[in-house]
């Protein structure tokens, strides 16, 4: 080793701003919300021979955390086998293929080779979510596809931009084929914009360390990362963990499709078999090679935070098995869903295989799921068109220090919802209320978090409803004998009848008139450890908030309640769990 | 006499209480009086006279008090409040605890958060608006006395009224607080879309229960305050610091009380633009750093950077005009570690007052950044034998050779230096990214370090910055008591309208503006303080159809066309992005106003001890040692700075130590002195 390490330590803080300071130019350039307030997209820069990730935005969304560097890759061999043009200085390639290192058609990337004394030194690339790429539903996410050209305009890589000039030929293909297409100009040029951003103070950090310098520190720092992580995984003993998780079905079989997972831990590296989950769906919850990497990084990632993020971060990680099952999708199978919904099952399939060796650091399963709700129609009073989505949280899963936590973010994301109030501005509809879903939170001895429940009528005008959810069949896992999180309910009332989604969490284009109601319930985080443990006066406080009911407290956690108004009863809880605990130990 | 006479004449205190100390500066005619004791937390008004005393004030003859208080601040952070109750629309009680959907940190899936008021406190009643303040269900007013009446039983002292749009039509929240002051036992009672007329359920509520929580307190501890004083014959105003940069009397300032929950960052950045001002260094970037953290603030045109939109911590929004203060998670007792990958890092946890870095000797185990400046012979603690320095040094030689320098194969002295240097990145980055993030080139900036180890790092991280200069004042950790003398009245107001331009009348926004300014100026007129003038100052939020983003457009005439305003923000967006977007809609958003009760300026030569001055540097010179710069240690000069001619010029590497802060000087940076006091460092010499 030649290079001290508080000159790699500075060239690292030195390529994590690079990164850092792409991410903001995008978000704030951007004009699609998704990006520019959901902060959907993430730059980073990889390597010239083979497209390893380098360093990344840390406030990039998490799932994009190991597609990127699969998207690179392909270019990169594309372009070597002679598929794609050859890049010249100031060229920006754009592709959205899910098939070539992708995730949906929605995630756009950029690609720019940047170059150093005529070579290319390294690529800058970024993903932006774009609000809609085409398809047949607005915004993308449909619950019933059955091929990818029903989901988007496919793109592959293309030089959008040509020595620096955009080609407005491409450009208008893709305008003819997208809805909002007036503003997605904004977008490409706050997407391209990042990328030069990148370029000029990456060319600042080599000017001042030296490209030489540069590169081995680059070398170096991949190795460090590795030996961090195999550091972390020493904490798991030898063995294979294995886990399962389901979807609920793929919106067009009503089927529940199965991710089967053995981890197995052997010579300071982990390898993840998914053999056995379910054949390739014919609907769109299909997951693509490259997000299912992801979706293992993300996962593990959220494990261990500081490790910091480059390729040498996921040397210690060997994926296998996920050839001929729906987490390896191929052409022309359907793949909305991937990111927004499989890639989140994946991490929970990962959380619970290793929250068996790790019970410190791993939560139980939060509610996982995107919680997409979308509404389109025709607003007659303001005579135009909308597309309104909710996206929703739900709770996390509790874990061995705390309760989880109530309505958090999706696991592979990190934006917020909108505002009820902007919702009611920007759309015909009315909420009746906006909760927590009581009783939700899975019981444990740290209990789950609470999902949300929401009920919003439609005030005017015809329109249709979609729902891209999860965990309407199963609550998201419990861990160490806790029990699992309160399941993802819908339920739609058209005149005043209810009606549930024969998928129960997934259906396209239910027609609703003025006056019906759409009612979700998201789901509540896993429990952690026996809820026969959980401290009395806990239950008690969460009964006094309405969070469960007397007879919930009674069931879940064998906290009894006499009287009226109920009152805590000490000695008929004792009772209470020591039958409990005695049934347990039989069953044992 | 004249009143310009009169008011020469006046002695002005500004107490500012802090963390660790509170600060006193008072200027009158006859000379500066300072002083800095430890705060005392549990009530602050005795830590404020001991503060008066010590600097030998005669609080009969003060003519003003300005005071900034962290009483709010701690109440919020530490969840000292009162027991607060929230009546709000029927479906909604639980927006407070459901938030935005998000979690503390983008990996891991945990985290923790307890709502201001809690579940059972938070009462439904039956009302109704729609998003264009339409009834669609209308108030129960019933219902309304009866969560009054459960409130109170419950031992609520406060309470929020909270409704769905009342920012449209606040007419249900003004009849219910109607309602609520007939039986309510005090005026405590905050409703939503006073303090914030914004369309964001959460943060409006959170703004309103956070105001609520705390009028309790700060009104309780003002009246004590203000009793103490007058106890000791005090009978002239006190004024009180917000977050906007600006001062209320003390009599009102409760009422908005959460508008002081982040005033302590704002004092040090009002004093910053002052004296760049005064010395004609009117874009800076302000940098306070102290023992766990740095605050960090854009200065453009002498005018600090006010944002709306602060969050205090995870998941506690104040949208309330406040100066833009980032907090950035290094500071003096940063401590530094080798990761499981083999490399040094620094922060975020901090080794904080208590037992604080090794070199304080009160059980420091951990080397921290302050430790790091000790070893490389920058920092002294004043207060040390010299054989109690060598021990001193002993200990923490040891700590750094055992905790970094053994895995990085160095000596202990170049892991100090290591320390520092990637301590100086990180801060670097996060100031880049602070103004960055602001729309500002940090290179057309110079560097205000104050705080009590602001000035230790500020050469260095404006070499790393690129930056030409650093400025930094006479009274380097006096800086927030400075803020409060110089502080102006000021009054923010924000009307969210969010139209199109083209939906836009002309005379809708300047309607606006007049309500605004009417307001503002009665505020004004009611206080009994000296004023110079009265500025307004306009400006509209604006995005592009279809943006999230606001971009600030400073308005220069407030009855400007829609034309002319498409054109203003159309080039603004250019500036800011670099981004030309034609045929696209603007939209108006918001519409602000500030009205600012500018305060006679303050003669900041004032500051300046003349009395003590050398006549030359060499006299000024303490000590010569050894200090450790750039993989050398170097034969470097002590200076005291009180006694460096107020004419001073010097190159570095040099040392200047003052009763609040230590100076480090680099090699071939050199120093000058202005007028009125501060030192300007000249990067790499440049001019």
């Amino acid at each position: 080793m030649s290079l001290d390490p508080i000159t790699l330590t500075v060239i690292q803080a030195g390529l994590q701003q690079v990164c850092d300071e792409m991410d903001l130019s995008f978000s704030r350039a951007a004009f699609s919300p998704v990006i520019a307030e959901a902060n959907d997209r993430s730059d980073g820069i990889y390597a010239a021979e083979d497209g390893a990730l380098i360093a990344q935005g840390v406030a990039g969304l998490p799932v994009f955390v190991g597609t990127m560097q699969y998207s690179t890759r392909t270019l990169i061999e594309m372009i070597n086998e002679g598929q794609v043009d050859a890049p010249n200085s100031g060229d920006i390639y754009i592709v959205n293929d899910p098939y070539l290192g992708g995730t949906h058609l929605m995630d756009v990337r950029f690609a720019k080779p940047f170059y150093r004394q005529g070579k290319i030194f390294c690529w800058l690339s970024n993903t932006g979510h774009w609000p809609d790429t085409g398809g047949a539903v607005p915004g993308g996410f449909s619950a019933s596809a059955t091929a990818v050209e029903q989901e988007g305009l496919r793109l592959p890589p293309v030089k959008l931009f040509k020595q620096g000039v955009m080609d407005k030929e491409i450009f208008s293909i893709i305008q003819s084929n997208i809805r909002v297409a007036e503003q997605r100009i904004g977008d490409v040029q706050a997407q391209a914009a990042a990328l030069l951003v990148g370029e000029t103070r990456f060319s600042a950090l080599l000017d001042r360390y030296g490209d030489a310098t540069v590169s081995e520190a680059i070398g170096e720092l991949k190795q460090r990362a590795a030996q961090q992580m195999r550091s972390y995984l020493q904490e798991i003993p030898e063995g294979t963990y294995t886990s399962e998780a389901y979807i609920d079905s793929d919106g067009v079989i009503n089927e529940p499709l199965t991710i089967c997972l053995s981890v197995t831990k052997s010579d300071g590296s982990l390898c993840f078999d998914f053999s056995s989950s379910s054949a390739p769906c014919l609907g769109p919850m299909n997951s693509v090679r490259a997000t299912t990497h992801s979706a293992v990084y993300l996962a593990m990632r959220h494990i261990f935070p500081d490790v910091p993020m480059n390729a040498g971060a996921f040397e210690p990680f060997d994926i296998k098995g996920i050839k001929n099952t729906f987490l390896d999708a191929q052409y022309p199978r359907p793949v909305s869903g991937c990111a927004a919904e499989v890639s989140q099952r994946i991490a929970e399939a990962v959380f619970a295989a290793l929250v068996q060796p790790l019970p410190n650091r791993v939560t139980a399963a939060p509610a996982g799921t995107s919680g997409n709700f979308a509404l389109g129609g025709h607003d007659p009073d303001r005579g135009r068109d909308y597309v309104m989505y909710q996206i929703s949280g739900g709770g996390y899963g509790g874990n061995a220090d705390h309760d989880g936590l109530s309505n958090g973010c999706s696991t592979i994301g990190i934006s917020k919802a909108p505002p009820i109030e902007i919702m009611e501005q920007a759309y015909p509809v009315l909420y009746h209320h906006y909760a927590l879903h009581e009783g939700s939170g899975g019981a444990g001895k740290h209990r789950g978090g609470f999902g949300l429940d929401y009920e919003v009528e439609l005030r005017r005008g015809h329109a249709k409803a979609s729902f891209v959810m999860d965990h309407g069949r199963f609550g998201p896992q419990g861990a160490c004998n806790g029990g699992d999180g309160g399941t993802n309910k819908v339920a739609v009332y058209r005149d005043g009848l209810a009606y549930t989604p024969d998928h129960l969490s997934k259906e396209q284009d239910i027609d609703l008139s003025p006056g019906d109601r759409v009612h979700v319930q998201t789901p509540g985080g896993g429990g952690y450890g026996d809820p026969l443990d959980r401290a009395p006066d806990l239950v008690v406080e969460d009964v006094s908030l309405g969070r469960y009911s007397p007879a919930q407290a009674e069931t879940l956690f064998g906290v009894v309640f006499t009287g009226s108004p109920p009152a805590f009863d000490a000695q008929l809880t004792e009772a209470l769990r020591t039958k409990k605990r005695a049934v347990k130990d039989r069953a044992h | 006499m004249t009143e310009s006479d009169n008011r020469k004449t006046s002695t002005i205190v500004g107490v500012d209480v802090g963390g660790t100390f509170t600060d006193l500066v008072a200027v009158s005619p006859n000379g500066l009086h300072l002083a800095k004791v430890p705060s005392t937390l549990d009530d602050q008004s005795s830590g404020v006279l001991a503060a008066l005393d010590a600097a030998d004030c005669e609080i009969s003859a003060l003519d003003l008090i300005v005071h900034g208080t962290t009483t709010t601040t701690n109440a919020v952070l530490e969840r000292k409040l009162a027991r607060t109750g929230l009546i709000t629309t029927q479906g909604f009680r639980d927006i407070l605890e459901l938030g935005r959907r998000t979690r503390p940190q983008a990996y891991g899936m945990y985290g923790q958060f307890t709502p201001l008021i809690p579940r059972n406190l938070r009462i439904e009643v039956p009302e109704r608006m729609d998003s264009d303040g339409h009834v669609l269900t209308p108030l129960d007013e019933t219902a309304v006395k009866d969560a009054a009446k459960a409130l109170l039983d419950h031992g609520c002292e406060a309470v929020v009224v909270h409704f769905l749009h009342a920012y449209a039509n606040p007419t249900h929240e003004r009849r219910a607080v109607e309602i609520l002051r007939s039986v309510w036992p005090n005026s405590y009672i905050t409703a939503g879309h006073v303090l914030l007329s914004e369309n964001r359920e959460y943060e409006r509520g959170v703004t309103a229960a956070v105001n609520a929580s705390v009028q309790p307190v700060l009104s309780k501890y003002i009246d004590r305050l203000v009793l103490a004083l007058t106890d000791q014959g005090y009978a002239r105003d006190l004024l009180v610091m917000n977050g906007n940069g600006g001062m209320v009397h003390a009599q009102s300032v409760a009422k908005e009380a959460a508008k002081t929950v982040m005033s302590g960052p704002a004092s040090g950045v009002m004093a910053a633009a002052f004296t760049g001002r005064a010395a004609s260094e009117l874009n800076l970037i302000s940098y306070d750093m102290g023992g766990t953290s740095t605050d960090v603030a854009l200065i453009r045109g002498a005018t600090p950077s006010i944002s709306n939109e602060i969050e205090v911590e995870y998941g506690m929004p104040i949208h309330v005009p406040m100066v833009d203060v980032r907090t950035v998670g290094a500071g003096g007792g940063s401590i530094a570690r080798i990761t499981s990958g083999g490399l040094l890092d620094v922060g975020p946890d901090s080794a904080g007052a208590d037992p604080g870095p090794v070199c304080y000797g009160r059980g420091g185990t951990q080397p921290t950044i302050a430790d790091a400046n000790f070893l490389l012979g920058r920092l002294r603690p004043s207060d040390l034998s010299s054989s109690e320095q060598t021990n001193r040094a002993k200990n923490v030689r040891h700590v750094f050779t055992e905790k970094l320098a053994s895995e990085l194969k160095c000596s202990a002295v170049e892991a100090a230096a290591a320390v520092v240097k990637v301590a100086n990145t990180k801060m670097a980055g996060a100031i880049r990214m602070v103004s960055l993030s602001l729309g500002a080139d940090p290179r057309d900036f110079a560097l205000f370090a104050f705080g009590g180890a602001g000035p230790l790092h500020a050469a260095a991280l404006a070499r790393e910055l690129d930056l030409p200069r650093v400025v930094i004042p006479a009274r380097p950790g006096l800086t927030n008591a400075l803020g409060c003398v110089v502080a102006d009245l000021r009054h923010d107001f924000v009307r969210t309208i969010n139209t199109p331009l083209a939906e836009l009348s002309c005379s809708q926004i300047s309607s606006v503006f007049e309500h605004q300014v009417r307001r503002g100026n009665a505020l004004i007129s009611n206080e009994t303080v000296d004023l110079e003038c009265v500025d307004t100052i306009f400006s509209l939020d604006m995005q592009f159809i279809g943006q999230t983003h606001l971009l600030r457009v400073q308005i220069d005439d407030p009855n400007m066309s829609a034309i002319d305003l498409q054109a203003l923000f159309e080039k603004a967006y250019f500036d800011r992005f670099h981004v030309a977007l034609q045929n696209i809609q603007a939209a108006v958003v918001n519409v602000n106003c500030s009205v600012i009760g500018r305060r006679p300026p303050l003669d900041l030569s004032l500051l300046l001890d003349k009395d003590i001055r050398a006549k030359s540097v060499i006299e000024a010179q303490t000590d010569t040692r050894n200090v450790f710069f750039d993989n050398t240690w170097m034969q470097t000069p002590v200076f005291s700075r009180d006694a460096l001619p107020t004419d001073a010029t010097l190159r570095g590497p040099a040392i200047l130590e003052q009763m609040d802060s230590t100076i480090v000087i680099p090699p071939d940076d050199k120093m000058s002195t202005d007028s009125i006091g501060n030192l300007i460092l000249h990067i790499g010499g440049a001019t």
